[in-house]
């Protein structure tokens, strides 16, 4: 289930406005990936151009290629909707479906692709979809509330539990914990550590301790200037890059020497 | 008390007491809070003037009422409980048409507007629409009469031969000339004239919904349409069902084009092409006002009571509806 994915010369636009320019990386399979750099840096815009998300935004294109497992996701015959059950996201703020229950957000993905579902199937798949989120025991009494009635970091784990439930090849997440506080992040980062096993992960964060904490490897992503486009600076494991960058840009801003 | 004991505001004027803001702060509570109350004393105005005035129609005899008021006609099954009964029969049938034609298009065309139209055509189809409910009802009755009538007749004639078993659509009795002005036809032209209330309000809801829902159902592979269904429609069912109770309102209470359009009659005819079958409430209050005498007009504010109290049930169904599932509704 777990992928690589080999991005090359990717140029994001958005209408004439270069977003992001050039960058060309590898991301191994059943490893953590961090995404690093300043606002505005277009490491958000780039995860995007990962399953195709960006086109949600009109005048949103890119050029090069992403593939995945050789599989070009900007090939001729390759749909975006498929492309997202391949590659699941888990956003910046938790955004479980206020209308469904647990139970029905946790199973919203599936059911997408699966039309029926017998409710032992449901059953199992609930369940093994929440304990693979760490949420199973807290909830598991109370799978018919709204999604909503959860705390912060319950709803974020049961975006992780939809996102998994659809047995993705990659798992997307963009700034998971900004919103959260301290603990409900540590038990993220917790999560992330055992999600690696089987996926492919890639993260963008603007916390610089969780990229060292969590990530394998660690790709920087900076700006020359306001309406200048975002360029990859440097990829490396994460000890090297957070101990001896090869970049001056890098260090200064890993170092906090920044700008 | 004496002097000697200082309360806080005899004290000299400190930096923490009253700021520039704080009168005009004042006022406008009042303001809003008469307005508020403003609304309930018109109601309650309203609702007395109907009871009151609707009283002594109901409670003189029914015979006495025959000979008084020239429309009342109790030996001919016409007492003016019989008329209420057929009237609001005609009121619903008419506007029940009407809402099933005009939502599903209203909730297109809003849903059009709001996730599938380029931005451009979107703003000039919204203004369209919003031009829609700018003509007058008069304007839509003699439209409806002189061209949507004749245009429909056909049609009318071709369900009536292919289906008319179902009672629905009975064929007019033999003899009777298929003038389409019927039912059917007002219920159309009424659907036309709710259309623009009920788009606005749902396109405005649709817009609203979170791009976080949207996004989290496009993140896994929805379609444009399963992303509505998951995060469009249920974030915005209470504000479809509000919309939909205003077009009701609306068909409920709409005089000019029934009276213009439809043949009436008084039965309780399933039939929505037969002429002479049905009459709103709305339409029968106008066509018989200026005849009347002053029993005749307390008993048509009898029946003017009894529209005030259909749209009131409509409304609290329409808000017990929205409330049900509170929890979920994505408000908290």
């Amino acid at each position: 289930m777990s992928k690589r994915i080999d991005i090359n010369n990717l140029n994001v636009y958005y209408s004439d406005f270069l977003a992001v320019e050039d960058v060309s990386l590898s991301i191994e399979p059943k490893s953590i990936t961090a995404f690093i750099g300043p606002s505005g840096c277009g490491k958000s815009t780039f995860l995007r151009t990962l399953n195709r998300m960006h086109e949600v935004i009109p005048g949103a294109r890119v050029e090069g290629e992403v593939l995945i497992d050789g599989v070009n996701l900007y090939g001729d015959n390759v749909d975006p909707v498929t492309v997202r059950r391949h590659v699941g996201m888990v956003f910046q703020r938790p955004n479980p479906f206020p209308t469904m229950s647990i139970a029905e957000n946790v199973l919203a993905g599936y059911r997408l692709n699966n039309k029926r579902v017998s409710k032992s199937q449901a059953e199992d798949l609930v369940e093994e979809s929440l304990r693979g989120a760490n949420l199973w025991n807290e909830v598991k009494d109370r799978l018919d509330r709204p999604g909503s009635s959860l705390s912060g970091g319950q709803q974020q784990r049961l975006c992780i539990a939809r996102a998994i439930a659809i047995k993705p090849d990659v798992l997307l997440m963009d700034e998971p914990c900004s919103a959260l506080d301290p603990i409900s992040t540590l038990a993220i980062e917790d999560l992330m550590a055992e999600l690696k096993d089987q996926y492919t992960i890639v993260i963008v964060t603007h916390n610089m301790q969780q990229a060292a904490r969590v990530s394998d490897r660690t790709a920087f992503f900076n700006i020359a200037g306001t309406g200048k486009p975002g360029k990859l600076i440097e990829m490396n494991d994460t000890p090297t890059m957070f101990s001896t960058p090869s970049e001056k840009a890098t260090e200064d801003y890993i170092s906090g020497r920044f700008g | 008390m004496t002097s000697s004991t200082s309360t806080p505001e005899a004290q000299a004027p400190s930096d923490y007491g009253t700021h520039p803001g704080a009168s005009a702060n004042r006022v406008f509570r009042w303001l809003s809070t008469g307005a508020g109350v403003l609304i309930l004393i018109t109601l309650a105005a309203v609702a007395t003037f109907l009871l009151v005035e609707a009283w002594p129609a109901f409670t003189m005899s029914s015979e006495e009422l025959g000979e008084t008021v020239s429309f009342i006609k109790p030996d001919q099954g016409q007492s003016l409980m019989e008329i209420i009964g057929y009237l609001i029969f005609g009121t619903l049938v008419i506007s029940i048409i009407a809402l099933l034609i005009a939502t599903p298009v209203s909730i297109g065309i809003a849903l059009f507007i709001s996730h599938y139209a380029p931005r451009r055509l979107a703003q000039g189809l919204g203004y369209l629409i919003d031009l829609l409910a700018a003509v007058p009802s008069v304007v839509y009755g003699l439209w409806g009469v002189a061209v949507l009538v004749p245009f429909l007749t056909p049609f009318y004639q071709f369900l009536a031969d292919y289906l008319g078993f179902i009672p629905i659509f009975a064929p007019p009795e033999s003899g009777d000339i298929f003038t389409g002005r019927v039912a059917m036809s007002a219920g159309i032209v009424l659907a036309i004239m709710i259309l623009p209330i009920i788009t606005a309000v749902s396109r405005e809801v649709f817009l609203q919904t979170p791009t976080l829902h949207e996004e989290a159902a496009l993140a896994m592979g929805a379609t444009r349409w399963e992303m509505i269904k998951m995060a469009v429609f249920p974030f915005g069912r209470s504000g479809m069902i509000g919309a939909t109770m205003l077009g009701l309102g609306r068909a409920l209470g709409e005089t000019m084009a029934v009276l213009m359009i439809i043949s009436p009659g008084l039965t309780f005819s399933a039939s929505i092409l037969q002429p002479n079958q049905h009459n709103t409430i709305a339409a029968y209050i106008a066509l018989q006002f200026p005849e009347a005498n002053s029993m005749g007009v307390n008993s048509l504010i009898a029946m003017g009571l009894a529209l005030f109290v259909i749209t009131l049930l409509v409304n609290m169904l329409a808000r017990w509806i929205v409330s049900r599932r509170k929890d979920f509704s994505g408000a908290n």
